[in-house]
């Protein structure tokens, strides 16, 4: 084992991927560790080691970058993957045969993978089951011998992370020591880093909220008002919750800091890749005007996807995400969408506690 | 080679009993005891923070749980000193009490000489009693009488008692990865872990340990199966160590985890009925005790933290699953299940194990008549659920070598997280429920078992359960053709499911659908009373008892066959 030789002292902490939020969390790392970062594309690597910085995001000089997997897994016993959930699998695989059982990893990924039989995909196959879809970190314990997996939700938006401004965030993991070195390697003066063992659950509140957050931005592109958010966060909150629950996440998670406090930052943000769709929808664009000129993609377009296909196969109703999926794959109008949501018979508040 | 059932007896792996760990272990005995009753009481003071309030607690629910056992719930193999015991320790703990002035420190000393009498009368309780000398005997008298048994049945004539003609392992067969378990066996310790439908389990697994050349292994036996003095002496033998499942204290409960930890470490290979009793609905076990297991993954740390890295100290996880076509408890263990589950009014407790006379008959009729059983070895795993080389090395899914003390290393070094454990122990159940699909083998007598009770299930689709096990027995009638078809539709999905290898099937599963329809219906339940499955003599297919039929259909849940009913 090449770790033996080092002490903690010195320990080197890896991120996978230099995306906005991979470049903030570097960043926050780098204030108290040796950070290595990875990135696939040489001239990426080579601009953050000459030049420490990367599409116009500055990161801390001390911040050495490379493209060598094999390199960044022997460096680094705790590793932060933070690649879109697209490209998700295919770098963990990437990362497989470098991984050992004592690597730590945490993941701030906020989208979901498919476990598809053979040739298939979303096409071809309408409906999905819970066992083939799988959340980032059951896609690491599928892809790798890592057990200790953990991951990082929040209202974490990277342009407020990177001016330094005070945030909170959950190390989510089923190992209490994951929580707790994530904990001292991210606590700050303006950071706070909360606990929870539902890594499922927290897991789905992030990726969950990306919905209600389009839905919230389509709902300022239409110049509605801040009682029509209220009515959305409310509603996608009740939405969340049974979505959660049945695709195996706790309750507690979604009124907690990951769920409701990211969906109350994400809904509010134009700062967000997600609300941004649903705004730009509302003013006319298509999806693929929008996508064609977005630098990074909006988790949230996928995960409308795959969400309307588990609901297939489950006797859930979920109107929101129903009515979004159509508005974005079947050209039903906003303001239809917004019509038969508001004739939904919600008759019931919270029922759910 | 799974095809061929193993014939031969095996030469012993080794030798000399002298090198048996479990006969080092019995000479041993009373340091090992010793040791046990230390570690316990380290365990239960880490626990309570070295808190003496918080032992004071402890040792009070003890005593109060132990007094209301031995008044209500007495055994036969109890010892005759128990109330004397208890009072001494009650006494004693009123005397702590009751001097105010003792400093914390003392306080803490004073629980703790209560709390080692305690683990101490545990520990000595638990531990077994093997001798090799009883060993030897009930091995042969095992083989020699069961043998005898079916020589003069299935050998017609004079003198057919004496025949050879018929071995034991013509009616038991044992298959799978067996080569592998006993060049590990020589390697590492192994764990076995069975599937547990009934009390026949333990000996059927001494009988196979002994027949592939092992050495005994140690095993938890349920202390109620001592109450039988029959019983009692084969346990015995077989190197058993008791389990009282009446003592639910934190006392007993760490006592026992240390005793199977310590064994594990000395080297001894065990056995764990990982599903903790036999499976009451005749499911295989979807949830796992987790608290033996837990020892495994414990011992394992614990020789990586010694320092012990290579393959001496490493513990194999071992899947072994049990097949039969007739469970003598079956009646019995479904009622359980199904006022357990809630719905049926009137609990009444009939268990067919509780005479020896009952006993015999049932051995006299299974070795009598045809009614095979099958014992599938599966692949070896680590602590982690990773499949293991032929040098006891751990693989990962793409066949890498990894080391399994990985898993317990952090900040570089090997360290004890009792909660990492915990998961590690919760990850480990998973695998072992997933090994037992696999390696699961399919009877003709599951098949239409299980075809049969999805059948009327899906023509009576709005009851549920409960009622549709009380619908009149006389009201069901299945056409044969309907049923055979219903057969091969399932045959045919277990097929494809083989081919996954996500589950396997019998030999006897190889001939044409008539033919095992025709076996499954001779065979299931056999020797109840009140046949599961027969073919009335107008040629349908009728049941003379449901709540037996589900037991039996029971044992193809998990598969998602149901799927082809609805």
């Amino acid at each position: 084992m090449g770790m033996d030789s080092k002490n903690s002292s010195n320990k080197k902490v890896g991120v996978v991927g230099v995306g906005s939020f991979g470049a903030a969390i570097a960043n926050m790392l780098a204030e108290k560790s040796n950070v290595i970062v990875y990135a696939r594309k040489p001239e990426v690597v080579e601009e953050i080691n000459e030049k420490h910085e990367t599409q116009g995001r500055k990161l801390n000089h001390s911040i050495i970058a490379t493209f060598d997997p094999e390199w960044i897994c022997e460096q680094c016993e705790v590793l932060f993957f933070v690649v879109p959930s697209s490209g998700f699998q295919e770098v963990v695989r990437n990362f497989a045969p470098f991984l050992h059982p004592y690597h730590l990893i945490i993941h701030g990924t906020k989208g979901l993978c498919l476990n598809l039989p053979g040739e298939h995909d979303l096409n071809s196959l309408r409906k999905i089951k819970r066992s083939q879809l799988l959340t980032m970190s059951e896609v690491i314990q599928k892809e790798t011998v890592v057990v200790r997996v953990g991951c990082l939700a929040g209202p974490n938006l990277s342009k407020e992370l990177s001016k330094g401004q005070p945030a909170a965030t959950v190390v989510a993991s089923k190992f209490n020591e994951v929580i707790l070195e994530g904990q001292r390697l991210l606590r700050s003066d303006k950071f706070q880093v909360y606990g929870n063992s539902d890594i499922i659950g927290v897991e789905l509140s992030g990726v969950l909220k990306n919905i209600i957050a389009i839905a919230s931005g389509a709902l300022a592109g239409l110049g509605l008002g801040e009682n029509a958010r209220g009515l959305l966060i409310s509603r996608g909150m009740v939405e969340m919750v049974h979505l959660s629950n049945a695709l195996g996440g706790g309750v507690r998670s979604v009124i907690g800091l990951a769920g409701i406090g990211d969906l109350v930052a994400t809904c509010n943000s134009v700062d967000s890749r997600n609300f941004t769709v649903g705004f730009r929808l509302a003013k006319g664009e298509t999806l693929e005007e929008i996508q064609s000129d977005m630098e990074e993609v909006a988790e949230g377009i996928n995960t409308v996807r795959i969400i309307k296909a588990f609901l297939e196969t489950s006797d859930l109703r979920a109107p929101i995400t129903e009515n979004l999926y159509r508005v974005l794959f079947e050209d039903l109008k906003i303001e239809d969408a917004l019509h038969f949501l508001m004739k939904y018979p919600f008759n019931v508040d919270v029922d759910f506690v | 080679m799974e095809e061929k059932y193993i014939k031969h007896r095996y030469d012993p792996i080794l030798p000399s009993k002298d090198e048996w760990p479990v006969v080092k272990l019995a000479r041993e005995r009373k340091e090992f005891i010793k040791k046990v009753s230390d570690k316990s009481q380290e365990r239960i003071l880490n626990l309570t923070n070295h808190n003496p309030d918080i032992l004071k607690e402890e040792l009070e629910t003890t005593l109060y749980r132990e007094k209301l056992r031995v008044k209500q719930n007495p055994w036969v193999v109890d010892p005759d000193d128990e109330s004397s015991f208890w009072n001494k320790v009650k006494e004693s703990l009123l005397q702590v009490n009751s001097e105010s002035k003792l400093s914390k420190a003392d306080r803490l000393k004073e629980y703790q000489e209560v709390l080692q009498r305690i683990t101490s009368r545990y520990s000595e309780e638990i531990a077994s009693n093997f001798k090799h000398h009883h060993y030897k005997f009930t091995r042969s008298v095992v083989a020699f009488g069961f043998s005898r048994l079916l020589n003069a049945a299935r050998v017609k004539g004079f003198r057919s008692i004496f025949s050879n003609q018929y071995s034991l392992q013509d009616k038991i067969q044992i298959t799978g990865e067996t080569d592998q378990l006993r060049d590990l066996a020589t390697k590492g310790t192994v764990v076995m872990v069975p599937t547990h439908f009934s009390n026949l389990d333990s000996i059927l697994i001494g009988w196979t340990i002994s027949v592939l050349g092992l050495p005994p292994f140690i095993y938890g036996a349920g202390l109620n199966l001592f109450n039988i003095s029959i019983f009692a002496y084969f346990m015995d033998a077989l190197g058993a160590y008791k389990v009282d499942r009446r003592k639910k204290n934190l006392m007993y409960l760490e006592t026992l985890k240390t005793y199977s930890k310590e064994a594990i470490q000395f080297g001894c290979h065990s056995l764990f009925f990982p599903g903790g009793t036999r499976s009451r609905s005749g499911m295989i076990e979807s949830k796992l005790k987790l608290g033996l297991l837990s020892t495994a993954i414990e011992a394992q740390r614990a020789n990586y933290q010694k320092g012990i890295k290579d393959v001496s100290g490493k513990v194999f996880i071992v899947p072994v699953t049990i097949n039969y076509h007739f469970v003598l408890e079956a009646p019995s263990l479904i009622q359980d299940y199904l006022s357990i589950t809630g719905q049926e009014r009137y609990y009444k407790e009939n268990d067919e194990f509780s005479t020896s006379y009952k006993i015999s008959k049932f051995l006299v009729k299974f070795f009598t008549k045809g009614s095979d059983i099958s014992v599938s070895v599966g692949k070896a795993m680590d602590v982690l659920g990773n499949y293991v080389d032929e040098n006891g090395n751990s693989l990962d899914k793409q066949g890498r070598t990894i080391e399994t003390q990985d898993y317990f290393i952090s900040n570089g070094a090997v360290s004890v997280d009792s909660q990492r454990e915990e998961e590690y122990s919760n990850l480990l159940g998973k695998r072992i429920v997933e090994e037992f699909h696999k390696i699961n083998r399919v009877f003709s007598s599951h098949l239409v078992a299980f075809t049969a009770f999805e059948m009327i299930k899906s023509m009576n689709q709005k009851l549920d359960l409960f009622d549709l096990i009380r619908l009149p027995e006389e009201d069901i009638f299945l056409p044969y053709d309907e049923f055979k078809a219903a057969c091969q539709m399932v045959y045919d999905r277990i097929l494809e499911l083989k081919k996954e290898g996500l589950i396997n099937i019998a030999p006897h599963m190889k001939r044409g659908m008539d033919e095992i329809i025709a076996h499954g219906l001779s065979n299931v339940g056999m020797y109840h009373a009140k046949r599961p499955l027969i073919r009335n003599k107008d040629g349908f297919i009728v049941t003379e008892d449901m709540s037996l039929l589900y037991f039996y259909h029971n044992r193809l849940d998990g598969y998602g066959l149901e799927k082809l009913f609805q």
